[in-house]
């Protein structure tokens, strides 16, 4: 009897150590080989003259000696960081509107609020090409505009209207999917707290102040991380309404463009474009500090 | 309760407002009728905002060669709809060809992200063995890795591997996502264990504890993983962008770049190829909202 446990206990003691591994071998091997190690290589890359074609020596700074005196690489990070100053407001208030609206169970609500997500479930290009067709010098936008007698603005020539166009798009089509987030949070808040600022005669817009913010600020903190750190990372809205070289000029060549337009092809710039990713990273990383921080401070 | 009713005027005690149809909010409060017209109103404006861009675009595509589509006042609807843009997609880029791409690329990556994060999602959360720490951290880590600043180094490293410019090249590095694995482990752990030990008691081993109990309670994260891998293999576009340079082999976000840089003054034909691209998903969104709301639930307070 004794003996048979003993044997039991050791049969699964030789399983254990291998069938663990087994089981996530697959995922750590993909996210080692195609995450994790393309992520140490990028840091790696970007001390080195690497080009895709030809294996690079070290170089040190140089790269980053370069970015400083690069012009695009100025306008990348300058775009970038608008589109986080532009895109992040919007996206952190709107949604939250937009749940207040679609919370009370009314008739027909569930329809508008599948409605409401549907340009997050469409790919970001078939939304970025429907709005270059709606801001068309001869669109739908601009057809309204006229009928109503502003007449015909050029969204997609002017280098800021395209950039702001662009942030338009990215929040259009954001809006769904943060409008669920904050429904979670919503659904929590106590009805209470409502009905007591309602009886001291707070208004709708009083009481969203006092009770709502506060109560979904934890939320909103965690929106704006997502949504900046999602903004500074901006590629396919500006790619496809600006074009590949990025608007007039380039003048509207966000971070990430410049790294897909720099590092790929048979004569990219791999170190190259590596460093700017380092710089994406360290921005990235910058931003979702700078959010908790805000949040703590808050807080207190 | 009854300082409440002082302060707002019940509408229940006025007889002309009883007798409209009872509506009321999520705690079974009625709601004031012109609180709910204005609601209404809201919503349709809200609806035109967000689902007008897509009909517009479905209406361009309808118009036939001799409807004028930049009239203004613009014409909301075709006058004589027609499907001529859509065969002349067909006849332009394989469009089909390029859908099937899509399809195969979407199909695999549901596959490989449900099996794989499903496996390592039990590893993380039920077996005991040592390094499972610094392997939770390897998902984490990989989790919070910005992919738009490695793609130049995952361009490299398909090369090396000679993938690039193929369909599994375009599908590998996203096959396991490191935030499915997460979703798994915290799905596995949220099941009871004395179940699992119960089974293991009687003698099942790990495959049948991880194929007969666990795997059939987690069935909903599954669903989550399978829609939001399917959804992200079949919107994606940085990354077919720079892993694709042959045309024969683009998926339809590619496709439909191309299209779009090479016949930019051709509306019609553009808006059908958009329709093409985002119908699929806008069924399958119809068919499935729970699991995609739930997803945007899970994945946000997870990422």
């Amino acid at each position: 009897m004794a003996s048979s446990a003993v044997a039991r206990a050791l049969r699964v003691r030789r399983q254990l150590p291998t069938s663990p591994w087994l089981f996530a071998a697959p995922g750590l091997l993909i996210t080692g080989a195609f995450i994790l190690y393309p992520f140490v290589s990028t840091l790696a890359n970007a001390f080195t003259d690497r080009r895709t074609l030809i294996p690079g020596r070290f170089v040190g700074l140089a790269n980053f000696h370069e970015l400083l005196n690069d012009d695009m690489f100025w306008i990348g990070l300058r775009n970038s960081t608008l589109y986080v100053v532009g895109v992040v407001p919007a996206l952190v208030v709107l949604p939250l509107l937009l749940a207040l609206l679609v919370q009370k169970n009314i008739p027909g609500i569930t329809f508008f609020r599948s409605a409401f997500y549907t340009p997050v479930v469409a790919s970001i290009v078939v939304v970025g090409l429907i709005w270059v067709w709606l801001l068309d010098e001869r669109g739908l936008v601009n057809s309204l505009l006229e009928t109503i007698g502003v007449g015909r603005v050029g969204f997609l020539s002017d280098q800021w209207l395209l950039l702001l166009s662009a942030m338009t798009v990215t929040v259009w089509k954001g809006l769904g999917y943060y409008m669920i987030i904050y429904l979670a949070a919503l659904a929590n808040v106590p009805r209470e707290l409502h009905e007591a600022a309602a009886v001291d005669g707070a208004g709708a817009i009083r009481r969203f102040l006092t009770v709502t913010v506060p109560a979904v600020r934890s939320t909103m903190v965690l929106v704006g991380a997502l949504s900046s750190v999602a903004a500074f990372k901006v590629f396919s809205e500006v790619y496809l309404m600006a074009g590949p070289s990025g608007g007039p000029a380039g003048e509207d060549t966000t971070l990430v463009m410049l790294v897909q337009r720099t590092g790929t092809g048979l004569t990219g710039r791999v170190g190259y474009a590596s460093a700017i990713s380092v710089v994406v990273f360290v921005v990235t990383v910058a931003l979702m500090l700078l959010v908790l921080r805000a949040d703590r401070r808050d807080e207190s | 309760m009854s300082v409440l009713e002082k302060v707002r005027p019940a509408a229940s005690r006025q007889p002309a407002v009883a007798r409209e149809p009872r509506v009321t909010d999520e705690h079974g409060r009625r709601v004031r009728v012109g609180e709910l017209a204005l609601r209404y109103l809201l919503l349709l404006a809200v609806l035109a905002l967000t689902v007008g861009p897509f009909l517009w675009q479905l209406s361009t595509s309808l118009k036939g060669p001799t409807e004028d589509i930049f009239s203004s006042p613009p014409k909301f609807l075709p006058g004589d709809p027609t499907l001529h843009n859509y065969e002349r997609v067909a006849d332009t880029i394989p469009v089909w060809d390029y859908a099937l791409n899509s399809l195969k690329v979407a199909t695999a990556n549901v596959v490989t992200n449900c099996v794989g994060s499903a496996l390592a999602g039990y590893a993380l959360a039920r077996l005991r063995y040592r390094g499972r720490r610094v392997a939770t951290l390897a998902f984490i880590l990989a989790m919070l890795v910005p992919v738009e600043g490695i793609i130049i180094a995952q361009f490299t490293t398909m090369r090396e591997l000679g993938l690039n410019n193929t369909l599994i090249g375009v599908v590998l590095p996203g096959c396991i996502g490191a935030m499915n694995v997460l979703l798994m482990r915290n799905a596995f752990l949220n099941l009871p264990f004395e179940i699992e030990e119960a089974a293991y008691v009687d003698g099942a081993n790990v495959w049948q504890r991880f194929l007969r109990i666990a795997l059939p309670s987690v069935k909903g994260t599954i669903a989550v993983v399978a829609i939001f891998a399917f959804m992200g293999a079949w919107d994606d576009f940085l990354w077919p962008l720079i892993v694709l340079s042959d045309p024969s082999k683009f998926t339809l976000t590619i496709g439909l770049n191309y299209l779009h840089g090479t016949f930019a003054n051709d509306e019609r034909l553009v808006a059908a190829g958009t329709i093409i691209a985002v119908a699929p998903l806008i069924a399958l969104f119809a068919c499935l909202q729970r699991y995609f709301f739930r997803g945007v639930g899970e994945g946000a307070v997870k990422g």
